[in-house]
């Protein structure tokens, strides 16, 4: 059974230009004990979403789903009591920012014991012992010393890896990890990407992804979702996404990797992530895409098969090749 | 006029040390942000200079932008030295390198309209009539794909791919030989990346600038450099062409740097060397070799002497391992294995 299910998620935000969505119809599950990678570009709801699910949205959203549940227990009908429950022991999250999101007024010990006070009948001595183990889990050096240590004594590796002891205090069922090593140095980030590997695999826990980098997407998770402007405009096996991608964004957005390309220039995507005022009215990428058509321009697309990824496009990619694309299709890579 | 491959800058030997206070009843302490520098910069091509947060980069690039002074070592450009020009000919040099900084929405006045953004340089440097220096920012809009009609729009209209160019267009105002880049791409999403770094090559190529690409990001360097400077705690580590280094790292903390970056490729399959520890603090750097903590070669020497900048098959490492496997004519080792507890 499906860990986490969420099914035609909206998240509207309430904004003085007006209404904002940031979520729109998403539809997915985690499984137990997998790794989901969400990716998108900035603006593309991947963390709104996750935030909904845990509720931790402002009141300025408005949160609608045909279903979200967390181990068959309904979230949307839940009370916010019951729901705190849950939030913080089962499913835990990592942010990005590790020097923002801890408290730079609480010793690293007290931010650590906090949830297993919130969640746990351990005593105070208990606690502490805990703490100092899940610092070691986690590879800091001297957990005892560094329990009375302050964020601000704390490089940013050691703050990430405090945030994630902090995460799998409880022994979450589902961790989310929302770009957990975007704002660390590239052997830093190889530590910690090693880390939470390693913790997953030890613990049997499930964990969601959410980065913009396709690298750690690669090497770290086994399905992918691709989100565009709040959409999931595509959702394959992570070997699969890499060798045939079928919604043009993707497609478009792996051969912008300059690692990926061959000639001197790019082939990049024109134009920008649409926004609040200029959505689409059809497809959301129909602006940017090479194969739109005037019926891409005009009519949003629906899901396609299984077996081409649930590409959201009227015409997805197979190798590369458009399926059912009325013609002429362009030639070569579009560039900017 | 100079042709392609012109050197246009060369730097020996640059330093850079801050004083630190340490609080009312010790001495300050130096911190040597750069201890020993050597490059040179040519028409037409691209040094990227390559590390992880504190090694330096950005105290090199103010060093080469004139923002702050070497403490040591001698910064030559088209020729002049530094240090003894006098300030009316380091006026001049000062048009000749601009810098684009790393994060569009700080580097660029929120007051300020597009059109002035890209006009100030020309109002401060040169004597050019209103109409004149209207034109010369209108055509460079065009020239990094700005449209003629975001003259007179402000910052905040923009998108962080935008704002980037403008960034870009107001450091070419003045028609400067040398761009120092100082993380151009790392704010942007990957779509919008691809298009700076095209304007990037394709202004290189028309107007001949030698670029000082300052990156952590390995994929992109990859894509635009000629030359690599790897850096570790303030110095050089390893220097040479960019084929040379990707094909085969010398140093131990290139090859980590390498293997540490994720590839776009599921089952890509490679060891990975994860170093243990962090970056020291500078003002206190480990005595030897800096990387010896780290360093999964570290032996005995390291730990006391520091290596120098050799020349290995090609490039220069600063590293004994690499300089005695070579001398007693073996393959360059492997940082591979049990990396060395640090702390």
């Amino acid at each position: 059974m499906a860990l986490l299910e969420i099914e035609n998620l909206t998240v509207d935000f309430e904004t003085a230009m007006g209404r904002l969505r940031a979520v729109d119809g998403v539809s997915l599950t985690v499984d137990e004990g997998e790794i989901l990678g969400i990716v998108g570009e900035s603006g593309s709801g991947k963390s709104v979403s996750m935030l909904a699910a845990m509720g931790l949205l402002p009141w300025t959203a408005t949160v609608t789903a045909d279903r979200l549940a967390f181990a068959g227990r309904d979230l949307l009908t839940m009370s916010a009591r019951d729901r705190r429950q849950i939030v913080g022991r089962d499913i835990a999250m990592i942010f990005q920012e590790p020097m923002t999101s801890l408290n730079p007024c609480f010793t690293v010990g007290f931010q650590l014991t906090e949830a297993l006070k919130a969640h746990t009948g351990l005593k105070r001595a208990e606690r502490r012992d805990r703490a100092v183990e899940l610092l070691q889990l986690v590879g800091i050096p001297k957990p005892e010393g560094r329990l009375s240590s302050f964020p601000h004594q704390l490089s940013g590796g050691m703050n990430q890896r405090v945030m994630i002891a902090m995460a799998i205090s409880c022994n979450p069922k589902l961790l989310i990890a929302d770009e957990p090593t975007t704002a660390l140095d590239v052997t830093i980030q190889a530590q910690i990407l090693e880390l939470l590997v390693r913790l997953q695999r030890e613990t049997g826990m499930a964990m969601v992804l959410i980065t913009h980098d396709m690298g750690v997407v690669a090497e770290t998770a086994e399905r992918v979702n691709v989100q565009y402007a709040g959409q999931k405009v595509e959702e394959q096996t992570v070997e699969g996404l890499f060798a045939d991608p079928h919604h043009p964004y993707t497609a478009a957005l792996l051969a912008a990797l300059p690692e990926r390309a061959h000639a001197r220039h790019l082939p990049s995507i024109p134009g920008v992530v649409p926004g609040l005022i200029d959505r689409p009215r059809g497809c959301l990428f129909s602006p940017r895409c090479r194969f739109a058509t005037a019926h891409c321009r005009d009519v949003a697309p629906v899901e396609a098969a299984a077996a081409m990824g649930r590409a959201l496009c009227h015409y997805p990619l197979k190798n590369g090749e458009p399926q059912g694309h009325p013609g002429p299709v362009p030639a070569g890579e579009a560039t900017a | 006029m100079t042709g392609n491959g012109d050197v246009v800058l060369r730097a020996d030997g640059l330093t850079r040390d801050y004083e630190v206070s340490r609080g009312a009843f010790h001495k300050p302490a130096f911190l040597k942000a750069v201890a020993g520098a050597s490059f040179t910069l040519s028409r037409g091509r691209t040094l990227a200079v390559v590390g992880e947060s504190g090694c330096g980069k950005s105290t090199l690039a103010r060093m080469v932008t004139m923002i702050e002074p070497p403490s040591s070592g001698r910064l030559e450009i088209a020729g002049l030295d530094v240090a003894s020009a006098d300030a009316g000919a380091r006026r001049t040099l000062r048009t000749k390198v601009q810098i684009v900084f790393q994060n569009p929405y700080g580097s660029l006045n929120p007051r300020q309209r597009i059109g002035a953004a890209l006009e100030e340089p020309l109002l401060v440097n040169t004597r050019l009539p209103g109409r004149e220096r209207r034109e010369r920012a209108q055509a460079m809009m065009e020239q990094v794909g700005l449209r003629p009609e975001h003259y007179d729009r402000y910052p905040h209209m923009f998108s962080g791919g935008q704002r980037q160019r403008i960034a870009i267009a107001r450091a070419l105002m003045l028609d400067p030989e040398i761009l120092v880049l100082d993380e151009p791409v790392s704010a942007l999403d990957v779509s919008i990346q691809a298009q700076v770094l095209n304007i990037l090559v394709d202004l290189q190529e028309t107007l001949g600038l030698a670029y000082m690409f300052i990156s952590h990001d390995l994929s992109v360097v990859r894509h635009i450099a000629d030359e690599l400077m790897v850096m570790y705690l303030g110095r050089p580590v390893e220097q040479g062409p960019r084929e040379e280094i990707f094909s085969e790292p010398r140093h131990p903390y290139t090859q980590a740097l390498l293997s540490a970056t994720p590839v776009a490729e599921p089952g890509h399959s490679r060891q990975r060397i994860v170093l243990r520890g962090e970056l020291p603090s500078p003002i206190d750097p480990p005595p030897g070799c800096a990387f010896h903590p780290r360093c999964p070669l570290a032996f005995d020497r390291c730990r006391v002497e520091r290596p120098e900048l050799e020349p290995a098959r090609g490039v220069h490492a600063a590293c004994h391992a690499v300089e005695e496997a070579l001398a007693a004519g073996r393959p360059i080792p492997k940082a591979t294995g049990a990396a060395a507890e640090a702390d």
